[in-house]
């Protein structure tokens, strides 16, 4: 109650003082009253400004008043330049905000641990191997039974958790015709209990789920999706649920914050590992799998012998697996058996957005600090010519007695306050644009969801960065204002060029972290210019993608008959079918044999086409046909250029054979097409063959196709305001075709290059930012050299210096500084750039032109920033300052 | 400058008393009540009777109020709270054995 009364006293000074003064004045007219002499009583009380003083010091804390009396100072300095405080303010929330951002970003994708019991005990298993390219790769799937033996082989010290990517699927939840999308996972039933979950509703799946193939056809929502889907309605019990051809049953909703162990992906459904009918194939390696450490088991000892008797039990099973390797060469099977186990912490979740996006939250995370750097620098400078300015009051300050400490606490106070209203600024900041931003990272149909919860975690860091600030703004000049030496500065003035010396010093540091953030922005700029100009081989104009499935499989026929259909429709250009777009989620490579030799160990990739689709995708045939209504797969077959230069380097490839494996049937190659990117536009050209749609077996029957493309050439500029008519043509012919995905091919492509796009994007934003601070700061800096200046520039002027001598004298020394801090920046750009190298595409920190970029924009700002300095000094009139001195 | 006082150490003491005897008093009366009680002997001088009384207000040995007095000016009133009485208990015990030690110092010598 004292403390605060006394901090209650401090903030309302004024009142307390006048209410000390009634008291008193009060004793003095009950003292008069009772008879006492009037002067004699005032004498008894000493002086009454001693006794208020006394009194006020007891009464309230005198700390506080002092902060609360350097804090009204400080405000009233901001105030006073109302304009140099707003952009120092706004820069430098500008620098916090991207901070902060980041650092929501960067802490809820890579660091902060899953909401589950046990988070620090988990472990993600995958192997190590040399990939089919001859570059090692890192393999993160497991099959189910493999998955059962090792589970077996560690139940002493760890438990194995089962757990699938979180696959977009088609689900339907009454009618056939009412498809949506939602994100699946199938889980071992082990893994709510071992995460310590507990059900918002219902029951979650418990480790008897997992007894058998089939048996347990139950789903468990995630407590997101019954919210979205649902409106969290506690009638979904019992509902069901219908995937491909299997029915689930809703059996409980799981826990609130719990969204599945893949960073970025929200699940929507958890279905048990058993249900997936490739559970039970041996040879398929489809889901993770975690380890979980029984409480108690010390990972220091315990994971290495853990992770030694894991690996010789799943080399075990791989190497008798009798299905694993059917018809693969030997040699292959040796480099697929050639493999180490790895286990790698997973206590914050593990996914594919991780692996993407951890180089690219690190290059934001260093612009947005540089950023701030930058803006930093710059209100320090502010703050330091300000201090400049005040040089002479402190020296009286001092002079009359005010503490070191005090005159510090001051300077604080303000660089506080700055900072205060910034971390203000830049959390509204923050709180938007790390979700815009996130926002931006997948394809708008399937975008990265992340909970993003601004907690103690994002508190803390954004305080952290506040107490930063404040240091980095005012102990410079806080430190410099109270080592004033009161005589010199009274006399007039201590030597000028320190203060000087010292903001050229910062712009130095200035202009190196500038130009780093040009320097790498330019990179990523160019990177993403060069990808989205690089060559397709493909035209994207016009094209309509229809993704379409048919349940169990239409004939050809069916399919063709849609095709045609679709083509007699008005504003069709022409229509083709392939059995997934080029570029898209989708990519499958096969065993290419040469006549009826054991494979190549390159694979080529391939792609099922109806004839006309190279027409339509306006991909020449550069020799040989397209194929033909007759065509067939196996039968025929058309390649790309990489494909003959790997296969048949050198020969004619038209009339000549391969098959997709040693036994498989040949396939006669009848045409050949430039290469296009197939699945990866940064990826180099790869060998990639088309087949026929229409796909026969053995005995020359026609084959059912479960999914396919029907690509699209419109003649509108619009594609997609088609889509609903072709949805409704298709819907309408019932036929068992079914649209489960429309997009465009541009869109398809587009979303090959989002995180470039991202990146330059942000990273242009940041080098524009920086630009501008830079530049505000060499402006801020140059105008106060000229003002302080002006006296030795009259004299100069006076004694006859030419303007050019001025200019030089002005300017010498600051494009001096600026060439250091460009040089400095350009060799941190390098160190920096080889961190970053794998976002890059095309591009080579070495290049001559990503230097220049930078080079020049630094040279224009500073050109423009100095100008009106040198200007106003050429306007300085000698006989006017003489006259004033 | 802190002028010496006659009544050094012992003001809080005899504040104390005068307000558990008779509550909510203004500065002034608990000043002519110590003059009275003591017979005139001892005098509080207004100089260190109200930092005393703000000091003990703040320790939350007594606490204040505004009144209206009937002449329609305000007046500050003290009364003790209860931790007040405790420190008058301690008081009054401290100053009892050191007022016996003097005695018997005096005694002896």
């Amino acid at each position: 109650m004292s403390l605060w009364s006394r901090i209650l006293n401090a903030v309302r000074g004024e009142r307390l003082d006048r209410e000390i003064e009634e008291e008193l004045q009060s004793h003095l007219d009950e003292a008069i009253a009772s008879g006492r002499d009037p002067r004699e009583a005032h004498r008894a009380f000493g002086s009454a400004l001693h006794a208020r003083e006394t009194s006020h010091g007891i009464r309230a804390a005198g700390w506080l008043e002092s902060l609360l009396a350097d804090l009204r100072f400080g405000w009233r300095q901001l105030c006073r330049n109302k304009i140099t405080s707003a952009a120092a303010v706004l820069s430098l929330a500008l620098g916090i905000g991207s901070c902060v951002g980041a650092f929501r970003l960067i802490d809820a994708l890579l660091w902060r641990p899953l909401p589950v019991a046990g988070s620090s005990r988990l472990y993600f298993l995958s192997r190590k191997l040399i990939g089919p390219e001859g570059k090692p790769i890192q393999d993160g799937y497991w099959s189910t039974p493999d998955f059962k033996v090792m589970s077996d082989a560690a139940k002493n010290q760890a438990d194995l958790i089962a757990i699938s990517d979180a696959d977009r699927t088609d689900i339907t939840w009454s009618s056939d015709d009412d498809v949506e999308k939602a994100h699946i996972v199938y889980v071992s039933g082990n893994m709510f209990p071992l995460f310590g979950l507990q059900p918002a509703l219902g029951r979650l799946f418990f480790p008897a789920d997992d007894r058998g193939t089939g048996l347990a056809p139950y789903a468990v929502l995630s407590w997101d999706y019954w919210n979205q889907r649902f409106g969290r309605d506690p009638q979904v019990l019992g509902r069901p649920l219908h995937i491909g051809d299997q029915t689930f049953e809703i059996i409980g909703v799981g826990p609130h914050d719990f969204t599945g162990t893949e960073k970025g992906t929200v699940t929507d459904i958890f279905l048990p590992l058993g249900m997936n009918s490739l559970a039970t194939r041996e040879g398929v390696t489809w889901h993770h799998t975690f380890l979980m450490l029984k409480p108690g088991v010390n990972p220091a000892s315990a994971l290495e012998p853990l992770r030694q008797h894991l690996s010789a039990v799943s080399h075990a099973f791989e190497a008798q697996c009798s299905t694993c390797f059917r018809g693969v060469p030997q040699r292959t099977i040796d480099r697929l058996l050639n493999k180490t186990l790895v286990f790698d912490p997973a206590g914050a979740g593990i996914s594919d957005l991780q692996k993407e996006y951890r180089r690219f939250l690190g290059v934001l995370g260093l612009l947005a600090a540089l950023v701030l750097l930058i803006a930093c620098v710059n209100v320090a400078n502010m703050m330091t010519a300000q201090a400049a300015a005040r040089a002479h009051e402190m020296a009286l300050r001092i002079s009359i007695g005010a503490g070191r400490r005090r005159l510090v606490q001051l300077i604080l106070c303000q660089s506080a306050l700055l900072a205060l209203l910034a971390s203000t600024f830049g959390g509204l900041f923050a709180v938007w644009s790390a979700p815009f931003v996130l926002s931006l990272v997948n394809p708008p149909d399937n975008p990265a969801r992340l909970a993003l919860p601004a907690d103690w975690r994002v508190l803390l860091f954004g305080f952290g960065l506040m107490v930063l600030v404040v240091l980095m703004l005012g102990l410079l000049p806080a430190l410099r204002a109270s080592s004033v030496r009161p005589v010199a500065a009274l006399k007039g003035g201590e030597d000028p060029h320190s203060p000087r010396r010292l903001m050229r010093g910062a712009i130095a540091l200035q202009v190196a972290f500038c130009c780093l953030v040009l320097f790498l922005s330019s990179l990523f700029v160019a990177s993403f210019q060069r990808l989205e100009n690089r060559p397709l081989g493909f035209s994207t104009d016009r094209l309509l993608l229809l993704e379409t499935v048919a349940g169990k499989g239409q004939l050809p026929a069916v399919w063709n008959q849609t095709a045609e259909a679709l083509r007699a429709a008005p504003g069709v250009d022409s229509v083709a079918v392939s059995g997934w777009p080029l570029l898209g989620r989708i990519r499958i490579n096969s065993d290419v044999s040469i006549n009826g030799a054991p494979p190549s160990p390159t694979p080529a990739w391939f792609l099922n086409v109806s004839p006309g689709w190279l027409s339509t995708m306006k991909i020449p045939v550069v020799a040989g046909r397209d194929f033909g209504p007759q065509d067939t797969s196996p039968g025929e077959a058309i390649v790309n250029e990489t494909f003959v230069n790997t296969y048949f380097p050198g020969q004619d490839p038209i009339g000549r054979t391969f098959s997709r494996g040693a036994d498989q049937p040949a396939n006669k190659i009848v045409g050949v097409t430039p290469d296009t990117p197939y699945g990866d536009l940064r990826a180099p050209s790869r060998p990639v063959f088309y087949v026929p749609l229409d796909e026969i077996d053995a005995d020359s029957a026609p084959g059912p196709v479960r999914f396919g493309t029907f690509v699209i050439h419109t003649e509108s500029q619009n594609p997609i305001a088609l889509a609903d008519t072709f949805r409704r043509l298709i819907a309408e012919r019932h036929n068992g075709l079914r649209v489960s995905n429309v997009t465009t091919q541009l869109d398809v492509v587009r979303d090959q290059t989002i995180r470039e796009r991202l990146i330059a994007m942000l990273a242009a934003f940041f080098a524009a930012v920086a630009l501008l601070l830079a530049g505000i700061g060499l402006y801020g800096v140059l105008n106060y050299s000229v003002l302080q200046r002006r006296r030795e520039i009259g004299i100069r002027m006076a004694i006859g210096s030419s303007r050019t001598g001025i200019v030089r004298i002005l300017t010498w020394d600051i494009f001096l500084t600026i060439g250091l801090g460009a040089a400095a920046g350009i060799a941190l750009g390098f160190g920096a750039s080889r961190y970053v190298e794998s976002l890059f595409y095309q591009v080579k920190a070495t290049d001559a032109d990503m230097l220049a970029l930078p080079a020049c924009a630094l040279l224009v700002t500073s050109l423009l920033a100095t100008l009106p300095a040198v200007l106003r000094a050429l306007r300085t009139d000698p006989t006017e300052i003489l006259r004033a001195e | 400058m802190a002028r010496t006082d006659s009544l050094q150490g012992s003001l809080d003491l005899l504040v104390l008393k005068i307000l558990s005897r008779r509550p909510r008093l203004h500065g002034y009366a608990i000043m002519a009540a110590i003059a009275s009680t003591s017979g005139e002997v001892l005098r509080a001088e207004e100089g260190s009777l109200y930092p005393a009384l703000y000091r003990m207000e703040e320790a939350g040995w007594i606490r204040a109020e505004w009144i209206k007095k009937d002449s329609g000016r305000r007046a500050r009133i003290y009364e003790l709270t209860a931790a007040g009485k405790k420190q008058l208990g301690e008081e009054e015990s401290r100053w009892q054995s050191v007022s016996l030690a003097i005695n018997r110092v005096l005694r002896e010598a």
